[in-house]
């Protein structure tokens, strides 16, 4: 329980995990959900219970897609989506360091790539 | 001066545990007029109206004042102490301490100085208070029943039973309501029919009943005991005392566009039609906006094939106007539109349906005659999947906030008879939570996993999808921590409930309260379930809020219990608290009479004497057994000639300046 990070995941993503009533929505609706080690309803209750740590060094993080299909259809706007988007942010912060530098993405492009991934890649790798 | 006496309730600990209760009898004890000043740990027990009773006897008190709940709640009680001491009840005032401060407020002492001041407002009130008497109305001896479902049926039966006449105003062409289209029912797996239409034939053979199908109340005027209804029956474009129910014309109607209301559009009726074989009444109705006829002038097959020259095409809608002692709400329910649940694919995949269509292709009577066959292809389905709570308990915005209540016993009904008549079928449930509560009610659902081997999964439907002619249903299995794909070949939605939209109109025709669903607010949530705040409006049945048939009839008697207390009375005390017009300052505009909701004030000349001089004047009369005392002329009047008894402007403005002392 690290009350500390837990405290700064829920400020940082503006999510409350007390109004999830534990339906799995989420993770019934989540088209990443085989790649992922904890699923989006699980983000919600490890938060929850200040299991942050556990979280923070699973490539899950990594593997959602950002979809947001799981904000989308939760019956009780939860968003774990943007729960998951924190702990990535808290990871980024800690590490000092970005997954993806502003200069290193033309390199990295892929014509076919539509800008829209570009603009939403470069919010999830970096500060 | 009065002689006032303040009594300060402690509420047990509701009160005193925010209040101090000494402080505020200390700090009102010398206030102008008060003589007596005590504080008691119940003031609506036995021991506490007998402090008040001893108090006005020994004290000869002229006003009372009692700080302790909401007036709502034990007004009455206490002046009807006074009353018992001979005091007059109108000399008695109430100061809520309890909702308007002790159970809002943290800080005792904060708290303590509203209650102060609130007593103080109440007791610069008393001294303006005068005796007020009561009058008397009468009380029509006929109840209004809006809705002719099994909650209004058994409301009218349970009424007609007790000697009284009932009218049902139904909105469709036939009573039965939703109950008529569904299959078997819980907990014990009787037809739905079987158990209805009896009920539905005792209504329409009641010589204490009169059924007005195809109707609509158009408006109510008047008050409890005496309201004024208009209730337009629609055009049916059939002659009912003709009509003898041989379906001869639906038969050959040639307009088979019109979708089945009674099949939920799961097939086709003609534009004249009979909604079910057990209708009531029995009788034909043409859909003008189906009607080849009445669109082109042509046609006129039924005219033709009605051997009772029953059809009437220029038939007209007829008001009909009647006096109603009671109304009562049983407006029923709807399932809720589907339209911002995309996931589930109900628009888009015929064989996602709602639980209320799959009752329809269960039933005997529907589109299929009883066999359950996919609404795409006709084909036997051996892969069902059940979701639940679809738009209940919701809020995000796109469904309902509430538990629909009825929805985890249905789907175990649903589930088990599927598996019953069809044992090669694999059922699999989608529940958030399985609730339960009620008679035989878990132990049936637990049939329909132990028995029947449905299999019950915790977690979420995210979405359905197709391939290859079968749904792909990709839902959470919680329990086991993984994402379920199941290749269905039907689901079915349990979407949650709403009221009828007739409820809005009907309520505010009422001047019922509803709450933010759309539910109609009850008297008290606890103590009077089936009464509307509003005097002689009754609740039955989900217009109140959802429940399931067992319940509905439940609540349906003793709905009808409580009209029938009503119309039993010869009389009803009417409250004195209404409005009266200074006729020396009333200048005749006409304002009050337009505002009354009630028709109470008529004008009329009247020769009056202002200060010496005599002259005849058109002033406002207040008729004061029809005056409801809502105040709305109070506030009207320029001249500031209405006022309010036992509410009055002078009255008020004490209570302010007491509160701004």
């Amino acid at each position: 329980m690290d009350k500390f990070l837990q405290e700064q995941i829920l400020r940082m993503s503006g999510v409350n995990t007390r109004k999830c009533m534990k339906c799995g929505k989420c993770s019934g609706t989540c088209p990443a959900y085989d790649e992922m080690e904890y699923h989006p309803h699980q983000f919600v209750a490890m938060v929850e219970s200040g299991d942050i740590d556990a979280l923070m060094q699973s490539n899950s993080i990594w593997t959602c897609l950002s979809c947001f299909a799981c904000v989308e259809r939760c019956p009780r706007s939860v968003e774990p989506a943007n729960l998951i988007e924190a702990v990535r942010l808290a990871v980024i912060r800690q590490q000092n360091a970005n997954h993806l530098k502003a200069q290193e993405i033309p390199e990295n492009l892929e014509e076919k790539l539509p800008q829209q991934a570009i603009v939403s890649a470069f919010r999830k790798y970096s500060k | 001066m009065q002689k006032i006496g303040v009594f300060i309730c402690h509420c047990g600990t509701n009160i005193a545990a925010t209040v101090d209760v000494e402080a505020v009898t200390e700090a009102i004890k010398n206030e102008p007029g008060v003589v007596y000043a005590a504080n008691y740990q119940y003031m609506c027990s036995e021991n506490g109206q007998a402090l008040i009773k001893n108090a006005i006897a020994e004290y000869g008190l002229t006003g009372v004042v009692v700080c302790s709940c909401s007036p709502r709640m034990h007004e009455a009680t206490f002046r009807k102490a006074a009353q018992e001491a001979g005091l007059n009840p109108y000399m008695v005032e109430i100061a809520n301490i309890r909702e308007h401060c002790s159970w809002i407020h943290k800080d005792k002492v904060e708290a303590t100085e509203k209650a102060i001041i609130l007593a103080r407002a109440a007791i610069a009130k008393v001294h303006l208070n005068a005796p007020l008497i009561s009058g008397q109305s009468d009380v029509t001896k006929r109840a209004l029943v809006i809705g002719g479902g099994i909650a209004g049926i058994q409301t009218a039966l349970d009424i007609a039973e007790a000697g009284f006449e009932v009218d049902i105003v139904e909105k469709s062409p036939t009573i039965g309501g939703k109950m008529a289209q569904l299959d078997k029912t819980f907990p014990t797996l009787d037809c739905a029919a079987c158990i209805l239409t009896p009920k539905m034939v005792d209504a329409k053979s009641n010589d204490k009943i009169t059924l007005y199908t195809y109707s609509e109340v158009e408006s109510v005027k008047g008050f409890v005991g005496n309201f004024e209804v208009s209730i337009r029956k629609k055009a049916r474009y059939v002659n009912t005392d003709l009509c003898t129910g041989c379906g001869e014309c639906t038969t050959k109607c040639p307009s088979r566009k019109a979708k089945s209301e009674f099949n939920m559009g799961l097939m086709n009726r003609g534009a004249i039609y009979i909604p079910f074989a057990q209708a009531i009444p029995n009788v034909a109705t043409i859909d003008p906006q189906y009607c080849i006829h009445m669109k082109t002038g042509k046609c006129g097959l039924c005219e033709k094939v009605c051997s009772a020259h029953a059809i009437d095409f220029k038939q007209q809608d007829e008001i009909v106007e009647q006096k109603y002692g009671a109304i009562v709400m049983a407006t029923g329910f709807n399932l809720i539109n589907l339209d911002q649940f995309d996931e589930f694919g109900y628009s888009k995949y015929p064989d996602v349906v709602t639980s209320l269509e799959f009752e329809r292709l269960m039933n005997a009577a529907g589109p299929t005659e009883g066999t359950l066959l996919r609404p795409s292809n006709h084909e036997h389905p051996h892969t069902l999947v059940f979701v639940q709570c679809v738009g209940s308990r919701d809020t995000s915005g796109c469904g309902k906030p509430y538990c629909s209540k009825i929805c985890c016993m249905y789907t175990a009904k649903h589930a088990m008879l599927v598996r019953d008549k069809y044992p090669d079928t694999e059922v699999y449930v989608f529940y958030i939570d399985v609730r339960t509560p009620g008679k035989n009610f878990d132990e049936f659902y637990r049939r329909a996993v132990e028995q029947y081997g449905v299999h019950y999964i915790k977690g979420m439907v995210g979405k359905v999808t197709d391939k290859d002619g079968k749904l792909i249903v990709q839902g959470s299995d919680l329990l086991e921590n993984k994402q379920l794909k199941i290749e269905a070949d039907m689901v079915v939605l349990a979407a949650a409930v709403e009221p009828d939209p007739s409820a809005r109109s009907v309520a505010s025709m009422l001047t019922a309260s509803i709450d933010t669903n759309d539910f109609m607010t009850e008297a008290h949530a606890k103590l009077r379930p089936v009464e509307s705040p509003t005097a002689g409006i009754f609740l039955s049945g989900m217009a109140q809020g959802p429940k399931d048939i067992p319940e509905t009839v439940s609540q349906a008697s003793a709905c009808a219990a409580k009209v029938i207390g009503l119309l039993a009375k010869d009389h009803l005390v009417n409250n004195p608290c209404v409005a009266q017009s200074n006729e020396l300052r009333c200048n005749g505009c006409s304002n009050c009479e337009k505002v009354c909701p009630y028709g109470a004030i008529s004008y009329i000349e009247k020769e009056v004497n202002d200060h010496g001089v005599r002259e005849v004047r058109r002033i406002a009369q207040v008729n004061e057994a029809v005056c409801q005392g809502c105040g709305a002329c109070t506030v009207t009047c320029p001249s500031g000639a209405m006022d309010l008894k036992g509410f009055s402007t002078n009255q008020i403005m004490a209570e302010v300046d007491a509160i701004c002392r």
